[in-house]
């Protein structure tokens, strides 16, 4: 029998929280390993288990996948959550993309000094309102479905709730000018493998905090 | 007849060079319409052109195409330069992940300080040399084949060859410790379609002139968004 895929991070969101999700969405139980120490990080690299020196690491199917898009890619299409076609999957792309662009505004907050963390903060509420949230409320109103592609729900839809709640934390009433993202939110955290994820004693990390922030710094020797 | 893609960028590398490279790996013949002046840039997004308000943007098989990945995914699978099953693409996207990181990388390098472009051009070398390079060496060694993934040519091969010549631009001899590389670049260059790619006169564009940076970050007005 196949073991469960194995997540080798921090004890945080970062890069690895939306492989999390998507996996905890597809219904599928996985482990993981936290890098607390540089010397964990260091035998990691030496035991050849990270291509390109870097995590997240997820051991799935007999392999060690590395990068990111790399991993949310093979997941969605195992399980079913990238579409039918072509056509769809270059849809789920695109929307994915949007999202990731937007998470990834907020992924380096708790690198940055106080005043830029302030700055950003306000970058990613107004690249929220003004160039991602407008498009899936609008691409919801137009084809007047309960997911963003096809009539399936997909790594997209995913994806948009992880987006969207992340930007709620640093600003609860963002959605106010988006009533069917409103509805999206609800309609998809209450699928009952999402459901489970949202509920306390999940896989779901909490915001970062400084902790986190000390322990990426320290593992990977990061200088500010 | 379907009509050619139509990519909608500045004439210049930045993000739309792979999607360039791609299609013209796979012999597709493409348009391009160049964003000039901000009023251009304006227009494409009040008619609704550009999904995220942001460029690269391909006019492809009835779609509007934008954020990069997804118009190279596209491409790639339309094209068949995406394996033959899921573990290949999976290998596949690995390797191009990390080739797009390294571009990103050096893409930035026209828009450092004067005092920080020394410092930036040795993190470029440093990566390539110990981070990059160093993988798909040692993956075409192990396999001995002439193609990095599944013995058939695919969007990694075409990747890798863009980003090695992009890094000889920085560094003309930074393949001296990659023997299987240097054969490599040589055999993926001489593939008919990739070989007009690099010929003169074709749509591979050159270096960023750093003169007309202003220009371009003007058009898109960098900094202001």
């Amino acid at each position: 029998m196949a073991g469960k895929p194995k997540l080798y991070y921090f004890n945080g969101r970062g890069k690895t929280e939306s492989i999390r999700w998507l996996l905890a969405a597809a219904g599928v139980e996985f482990e993981e390993e936290f890098l607390e120490t540089r010397e964990q990080y260091e035998k990691l690299l030496q035991d050849g288990y990270l291509l390109f020196q870097q995590v997240p690491l997820v051991e799935i199917d007999r392999m060690k996948m590395v990068q990111t898009r790399a991993i949310l890619s093979y997941i969605a299409a195992k399980y079913n959550l990238y579409g039918k076609d072509l056509k769809e999957r270059a849809m789920i792309d695109m929307y994915v993309e949007g999202t990731t662009d937007l998470m990834g505004l907020i992924i380096v907050c708790p690198f940055l000094s106080a005043e830029n963390k302030e700055k950003q903060h306000a970058v990613i509420i107004q690249k929220a309102t003004n160039r991602y949230f407008p498009v899936y409320e609008k691409v919801l109103r137009d084809h007047g479905q309960d997911i963003l592609v096809g009539n399936q729900f997909s790594w997209a839809d995913v994806h948009l709730l992880e987006a969207i709640l992340m930007v709620e934390e640093k600003k609860s009433s963002v959605l106010s000018e988006f009533p069917l993202l409103q509805a999206f939110k609800a309609r998809i955290s209450d699928i009952p493998t999402v459901k489970k994820f949202l509920e306390p004693g999940s896989q779901k990390k909490p915001v970062p905090d400084d902790e986190y922030t000390e322990t990426v710094k320290r593992v990977l020797q990061m200088n500010f | 007849m379907s009509r050619k893609p139509k990519l909608t960028y500045f004439n210049g590398r930045g993000r739309m060079e792979s999607v360039r490279w791609l299609l013209a790996a796979a012999g597709v013949e493409f348009e391009e319409e160049f964003l000039e002046t901000r009023e251009q840039y304006q227009k494409l997004i009040k008619d609704g052109a550009l999904l995220f308000q942001q460029v690269p943007m391909v006019e492809i098989d009835g779609m509007k195409m934008v954020q990069t990945r997804a118009i190279l995914n596209y491409i790639a699978w339309k094209h068949n330069l995406y394996g033959k099953d899921v573990k290949e693409r999976a290998l596949i996207d690995m390797y191009v992940e990390a080739t797009m990181d390294l571009n990103e990388i050096i893409m930035h390098h026209p828009l450092q300080p004067p005092e920080a472009k020394a410092k930036h051009l040795a993190t470029i070398i440093e990566k390539a040399t110990t981070r990059y390079f160093p993988v798909y060496e040692k993956a075409l060694k192990d396999h001995g084949q002439d193609f990095l993934v599944g013995n058939r040519f695919s969007r990694a091969d075409v990747q890798l060859l863009e980003t090695i010549l992009m890094a000889e631009e920085c560094k003309p001899d930074i393949l001296s410790k990659f023997p299987v590389l240097q054969a490599f670049k040589a055999r993926i260059s001489n593939i008919p379609t990739i070989k007009k790619f690099l010929q003169p006169g074709s749509q591979r564009k050159p270096p960023l002139d750093v003169k007309l940076l202003p220009k371009v970050l003007s058009i898109f007005n960098i900094g202001n968004e």
